[in-house]
């Protein structure tokens, strides 16, 4: 008894705080406080500071060779002698493979999320989440072995067939849904129901001709194309937005996911249906995280270094034509992995040089991707909050 | 960069210091070839374990590593080349006696997928095929089909033998053609691809690809020995003098079986 009183005694002097304690605490919080700013700080420094090393190895390389043979020659020969530093093929390469990941992962990362978000039941979504995020647990260079020992040979013993039955499911279900709504569409002015019919059905059976025509003949194309080399672009896209996937699902579920209950109630009570609450409400409300999410997912596709290396070929020029994605190209990331030796250290030529202007390009082209998707961020919730 | 390199040197000295405290151990400098250094490091390596003594390897290139030993700043020269008669010259004028040792044979097998049914190419048709002249097989005896060209980094030693033995100076090799990170890619590639070209070091030729006869010469270490394989040439260590020592034990790893076997896992050609 005489215990319990001696314990709510002390714990009531606790809140009596004398002049010396107090000051113990204004010390012992400034104290905290200023090793959390200097914590938060070094990583601000450590930014800057990896921009401003970057940048010290680069202008050396434009003082000794300016801008134009950099921007504008596609012959890259960094080893030859006199060496010589084009770097226009490999931009136009990571230019290249980082918008065909984008064109395979950004329709597919955001399908998946509403999948994810708005249809699954919230009991398979407990598990189907972690499994896509899983994607991202995967070392980049398993990835690169995956493409460069099995699906580059695939590509190149069966490459055509796999094409063409990525084109017929991706295009059947397009073109029957355009020849229906087509059809429907032409025939709107005939006002005798009978007649409309009658003309709607010839339309859709001449259409209908019409795109399995256009679905066989570019199959069988596609079929009968050989891809010479299986470490491509194509190659490489594919791999890259496999990668870029649980990045764009992930943070396009959570955006999806924070919309709330409200709007899509509030939708539902106007009479929509769900495919109209999620195209007309819960995806534009959810655009400005969905933009990001998409911008995150391009970086990562931009700045990975093993996955290209291993599995893009390399090979430093302009595919023929323009946007042949079966031949191989080499791109600013494994330029700088494949290129850095030790020996360019010793001798700080440009041929050293010219790696870090290369970083120094990649290092700006994610900065102005960034700052510009803040703005759009940004500027997307001003309109959403009805500013 | 710059910080960077001063804490590097800060903890050189501290290392030297505390070597220097600990025994008055002698230290091995090399300087040279990046084709000789892979070799010089795993040398350096199995060296540094067995007798504790200290190597450095510098990859600065052939030219430099005839200048070191020149100016006396290295105790070995590696060198993918002989010593040319002016650098000999400028040696003996520093009184600097350069003495030649054959550390390893260095033989390229030019390699194409099993399915192909070219067996032979003249040096003059590798390096057309390489400088893009050459874009279909049957335009040297084989199907017809378009030619996938694979090459080394340019910072490997494979590539730097290739292309002096075979492209010179004046034939650049094209841009089209694939790079590899590794001997071993280059295989892997090779033998998946069946219109692939591409080349290696003569100790990773095996069974999944097939290496072409060069001006009707098959590589293998005989021919590469004999000096009859084309593309094959001598990897030279220099040392100022005859040498003595621990640099004399180090020159003479490659006569050990432990030395030899790792010249051949670097797919080099035992002398």
């Amino acid at each position: 008894m005489s215990g319990e009183v001696q314990k709510e005694s002390s714990r009531s002097q606790a809140f009596v705080v004398s002049e010396s304690r107090r000051k113990m605490q204004k010390v012992a919080r400034t104290a905290g406080e200023t090793v959390l700013l200097l914590i938060a700080s070094f990583v601000a420094i450590v930014v800057l500071f990896i921009f401003y090393f970057v940048a010290v190895d680069a202008v050396p390389y434009f003082q000794l060779r300016g801008f134009t043979e950099f921007f504008t020659s596609t012959s890259w020969y960094p080893a030859g002698e006199p060496g010589e530093f084009g770097a226009l093929a490999i931009i136009y390469g990571t230019g290249m493979v980082t918008l065909g990941s984008a064109l395979l992962a950004v329709p597919m990362g955001i399908a998946a999320a509403v999948c994810l978000s708005d249809i699954l039941p919230f009991s398979v979504r407990q598990y189907a989440k972690p499994v896509i995020e899983m994607l991202a647990a995967i070392p980049s260079v398993a990835f690169g072995f995956f493409a460069l020992v099995i699906l580059a040979p695939l590509l190149q013993t069966s490459g055509g067939p796999m094409l063409m039955w990525v084109w017929w499911i991706l295009a059947a279900p397009f073109l029957l849904l355009s020849v229906i709504v087509g059809s429907d569409l032409l025939t709107t002015k005939i006002e005798d129901p009978l007649r409309r019919k009658r003309y709607a059905t010839m339309l859709q059976a001449l259409f209908g001709l019409l795109a399995l025509l256009v679905l066989y003949v570019v199959g069988s194309r596609l079929n009968a194309m050989e891809i010479l080399t299986g470490t491509n672009a194509l190659n490489v896209s594919i791999i890259l937005s496999f990668m870029a996937l649980p990045t764009i699902v992930s943070v396009a579920e959570d955006s999806l996911q924070s919309v709330g209950r409200e709007l899509r109630e509030g939708s539902y009570a106007l009479g929509a249906t769900r495919a109209e609450t999620l195209v007309k409400t819960v995806i534009p409300a959810a655009s400005s995280g969905i933009l990001a999410a998409v911008i995150l997912g391009i970086m990562r596709s931009l700045g990975e270094t093993m996955v290209v290396w291993m599995a893009s070929g390399n090979s430093s020029h302009i595919p023929e034509p323009w946007y042949n994605y079966l031949e191989a190209v080499r791109t600013l990331t494994a330029t700088i992995a494949g290129d850095m030796g030790e020996a360019d250290q010793v001798t700080g030529s440009a041929r050293y040089h010219v790696l870090f202007a290369m970083g120094l390009l990649l290092l700006v082209i994610s900065f102005i991707s960034n700052l510009v998707s803040e703005r759009i961020v940004v500027r997307q919730r001003k309109i959403l909050s009805g500013q | 960069m710059k910080l960077f390199s001063k804490i590097l040197m800060g903890a050189a000295v501290f290392g030297m210091m505390a070597s220097g405290e600990a025994s008055a151990a002698q230290k091995i400098v090399m300087d040279g070839s990046t084709t000789v250094g892979p070799i010089a490091k795993s040398f350096a390596a199995y060296f540094t374990k067995t007798t504790g003594t200290e190597v450095t390897v510098s990859e600065s290139g052939s030219g430099n590593g005839a200048k070191s030993i020149i100016n006396g700043t290295c105790d070995i020269a590696n060198m993918s080349r002989a010593m040319k008669d002016k650098e000999v010259a400028a040696a003996k004028a520093k009184g600097v006696n350069p003495v030649e040792h054959v550390v390893a044979l260095d033989g390229i097998a030019v390699v194409v997928n099993p399915s192909n049914r070219v067996q032979n190419l003249t040096l003059a048709q590798i390096r057309d095929i390489y400088s893009g002249k050459v874009t279909n097989w049957n335009q040297v005896g084989g199907p017809s089909a378009a030619i996938v060209k694979i090459q080394r980094e340019s910072n490997s030693g494979t590539q730097d033998t290739f292309k002096h033995l075979v492209m010179g100076k004046a034939y650049p090799i094209s841009k089209r053609a694939e790079t590899q990170a590794s001997n071993g890619a280059v295989k892997s590639r090779v033998a998946s691809t069946p219109a692939a070209i591409g080349f290696v070091g003569l100790g990773f030729v095996d069974g999944s690809v097939k290496a072409v006869k060069v001006n009707g010469v098959t590589p293998s270490v005989e021919t590469v020995k004999d000096g009859s394989y084309p593309i094959s040439r001598p990897l030279f260590m220099y040392t100022n003098g005859e040498p003595t020592g621990v640099v004399k034990q180090f020159i003479d790893l490659n006569q050990t079986s432990a030395g030899m076997r790792m010249i051949s896992e670097l797919g080099f050609v035992n002398k």
